[in-house]
């Protein structure tokens, strides 16, 4: 295609004026970016000179018992922690979207743990999973009949430790309920009104009137947690350092890929882990997508 | 003007005061160079990638455990010249250390700080026990009826609460076990640093010094058993409850300080907690037994590590950063470093007067083990972290009963003799430049 003069000029100006931005996104992401595939395919210990291997750290992956390990882990928690997630969060919302007297208390409520720093807060729930100190022991002891024992050991008994993981994370669904909540607001009146009309009760409504309206919210939330649970990183690491808790039982997917590229300096079987944890998410978001295909309304879109 | 030189080190608190001393004095000493210490957390990450960023300290205070993988990756610089012009012996240093510090034949680190690791025992516990507080156990069957002897548990009889020492149970409340841990005597698992050093007392080895791992070894698998034993008698639930129980380390709610565990393998640095944290307790010192039973001190099993000077490759003042250490390697200045640390000189010779006036009334037992031919150090792996983190792995397993030593160890074997693998092969495909790349740099 031929461009005038001016249509050149203007495509040049535009380019200086954005390349602030292209600059910034070459340097910062692309180079970064490629260059992990291209070390995914190396020997690299950071100091020395990368060494092309090839597929070996592919392949070494899939012979890694514990590379499996972390993927289960991480796939049992986020197939547990993501669906808890967004039930609670959409109940939450719904409930602090009633006209009650105190509302913005109680909405300020929920969303401020939602901005504490997440070491804190893991640190605070390490003391409240404390198998003989912990605050949530001292209520199980004091609700539960005394012939029912104590307390589980949340983060030393193999069992427990998942479970834990995924009621620690529940605790901070403030910014998924804020965006629930915008998109309650936004639901139009006169739908309650006329299912009302029509007999429908509250369940109904909220079933036929509140669900479908909210459900492009609801959808992006769960893209949005598929990618952050496959993530989950800071909560376990400073529940269960390193290792991962009894018999790697907590030993997500970022938790190996961290141990390898900083703690065993193999950069490159970090590289590799990072690239098929990409392909995994962009899987998983593309059946999510599927999935979803026709329970997600967008008005007359 | 003068030459500064950047000195990271790990330190914190009153260790960082007596390194400061020593860092002052040296500056004092000329005025050409100027050493700056900068205490750093995580140090071992932070210096790796700093060296790997092209712009390290001159100096770094590391651990004997990690020279061998930080040396094998490039991130050190090779000492041998510098020594050799220096006057700095071999021969000075405990061989254990210097052996350490060296590589593929290079020696890579200058020991600071070492530590060898000692039976504590609280002697008042030990006379309530009817035990005699000035006589610890000397074998490990020893340790063992003294440990329960020294163990006091809440149970229930007869619908009553009560608290009972272990051997006044019954055979049917034993096996039952189901009881509260009051107080233990002895757990292999408290504090639970290095899971990885019981096979020290047991001769035992984690690799042959060449290219296998012997993880699986069946003096290995006997270190292990005898690591759960405690937890099997005293019930594994117990003594998990019990464990995470303890308040941390550095506090007074620290198992041993606060009476709740009778004995405990810990270092020369302990004594410095007793002292800050519970500066009534009657405690002692001696070598923890080991398979062979009764040994003179200096015949003795220990764990023995040191601290390490460094000096990253690509610092920028190398020869001053060398300068340093060798005025902090004299004997006045390492005897004044760890006598500020309270701990011993990584020295074959020691003063009188330093042992005269050290404070910790144990520091000779601390000393003698540094001597003892059983004394060993972490093996000298390139892949150690690895090993480690999965010899903790494999340690969680084997006390909570989710797998038998030799199920778990062998699993270790497996893992770690394809990395070791892994390791040889990369060796032998860059071996020979590493080797001649760090001979021209010496």
């Amino acid at each position: 295609m031929l461009m005038t003069r001016t249509t050149r000029r203007e495509l040049h100006l535009g380019l200086v004026f954005i390349s602030p931005w292209i600059v910034g996104f070459c340097v910062f992401t692309l180079y970064p970016l490629l260059a992990s595939l291209y070390y995914s395919f190396c020997d690299y210990d950071v100091l020395s000179r990368p060494v092309w291997v090839g597929l070996l750290n592919y392949r070494d992956l899939f012979t890694d018992e514990v590379f499996w390990k972390s993927l289960g882990n991480t796939l049992v928690y986020a197939s547990v922690s993501l669906p808890m997630g967004i039930i609670v969060s959409v109940m939450v919302a719904v409930l602090l979207n009633q006209p009650v007297p105190g509302r913005g208390i109680f909405r300020t409520l929920f969303f401020v743990p939602s901005i504490l720093p997440l070491v804190a807060v893991a640190v605070v729930w390490l003391w409240m999973f404390n198998t003989r100190f912990g605050l949530v022991n001292e209520v199980i002891t004091a609700v539960l009949p005394a012939s029912w024992g104590q307390g589980p050991n949340w983060l030393g008994d193999e069992r427990w430790v998942k479970p834990t993981i995924v009621l620690a994370s529940l605790w901070q669904t403030g910014g998924t309920v804020v965006i629930l909540l915008a998109a309650l607001q936004e639901v139009p009146q006169q739908l309650y009104e006329s299912a009302t009309i029509d007999g429908g009760g509250a369940w109904v409504r909220f079933r036929h009137v509140t669900l479908p309206m909210i459900s492009p919210v609801v959808y992006f939330n769960l893209v949005m947690g598929i990618i952050n649970s496959l993530q989950v990183f800071v909560m376990p690491y400073v529940l269960l350092g390193d290792t991962g808790g009894p018999n790697r039982s907590g030993l997500f997917y970022s938790m190996y890929l961290y141990q390898n590229a900083f703690s065993f300096s193999q950069m490159g079987y970090a590289c590799a882990m990072a690239w098929l944890l990409f392909v995994l998410i962009m899987g998983l978001t593309w059946l999510a997508t599927r999935g979803t295909r026709g329970l997600v309304y967008y008005g007359g879109a | 003007m003068h030459i500064e030189v950047t000195y990271w080190d790990k330190w914190t608190g009153f260790e960082l005061d007596a390194m400061r001393g020593v860092v002052e004095d040296f500056n004092q000493s000329q005025d050409r160079i100027r050493v700056k210490l900068l205490p750093v957390g995580r140090i071992y990450e932070k210096t790796m990638l700093a060296t790997a960023g092209g712009n390290p300290p001159d100096i770094a205070g590391l651990g004997s455990a990690v020279v061998p993988s930080f040396a094998e990756r490039g991130a050190l610089m090779p000492l041998d010249r510098r020594l050799r012009e220096a006057g700095i012996h071999q021969d000075d240093y405990l061989p254990v250390l210097w052996d350490a510090c060296s590589h593929r034949g290079m020696v890579w680190a200058l020991p600071s700080t070492p530590a060898t690791l000692a039976l504590h025992w609280n002697k008042q516990l030990f006379k309530e026990a009817g035990l005699d507080p000035d006589r610890p156990p000397g074998t490990l069957d020893e340790l063992h009826s003294d440990a329960l002897k020294l163990t006091r548990v809440r149970i229930a009889r007869n619908g009553q609460t009560m608290e009972l020492t272990y051997p006044e149970l019954t055979e049917r409340e034993k096996t039952d076990r189901r009881f509260e841990l009051v107080r233990v005597g002895y757990l292999p698992n408290v504090p639970g640093w290095y899971d990885a050093m019981w096979p020290v007392w047991f001769d035992g080895q984690w690799w042959d010094g060449r290219d296998k791992a012997t993880a699986n070894s069946p003096a290995n698998i006997a270190a292990f058993m005898w690591y759960a034993s405690y937890a099997e008698q005293l019930g594994r639930e117990n003594v998990a409850r019990f464990a995470s129980g303890l308040g941390s380390f550095a506090s007074a709610q620290n198992g041993f300080l606060s009476g709740r565990v009778a004995m405990v393998q810990q270092g020369v640095w302990m004594y410095n907690f007793i002292e800050k944290l519970a500066p009534g307790l009657q405690w002692g010192a001696a070598p923890f037994p080991g398979v062979d039973g009764v040994l003179p001190t200096d015949k003795s099993y220990t764990l023995v590590e040191s601290d390490v000077w460094v000096i990253p490759r690509g610092a920028r003042h190398p020869d001053e950063a060398f300068e340093f250490l060798k005025y902090a390697s004299s004997p006045q200045a390492l005897e004044k470093l760890c006598m500020g640390q309270r701990k011993f000189p990584p020295l074959v010779k020691v003063s009188e007067q330093f042992v005269a006036s050290h404070p910790n009334p144990y520091i000779k037992v601390f000393i003698d083990l540094a001597h003892s031919p059983r004394a060993r150090t972490w093996p000298k792996l390139g892949i150690w972290t690895e090993y480690q983190n999965e010899i903790k792995v494999a340690a969680s397993r084997i006390l909570s009963g989710a797998g038998t030593p030799e199920e778990a160890l062998g699993e270790v074997q497996r893992r770690m003799q394809r990395k070791l693998d892994r390791q040889t092969q990369r060796w032998k495909l860059i071996g020979d430049d590493r080797l001649r790349e760090w001979e021209s740099e010496m």
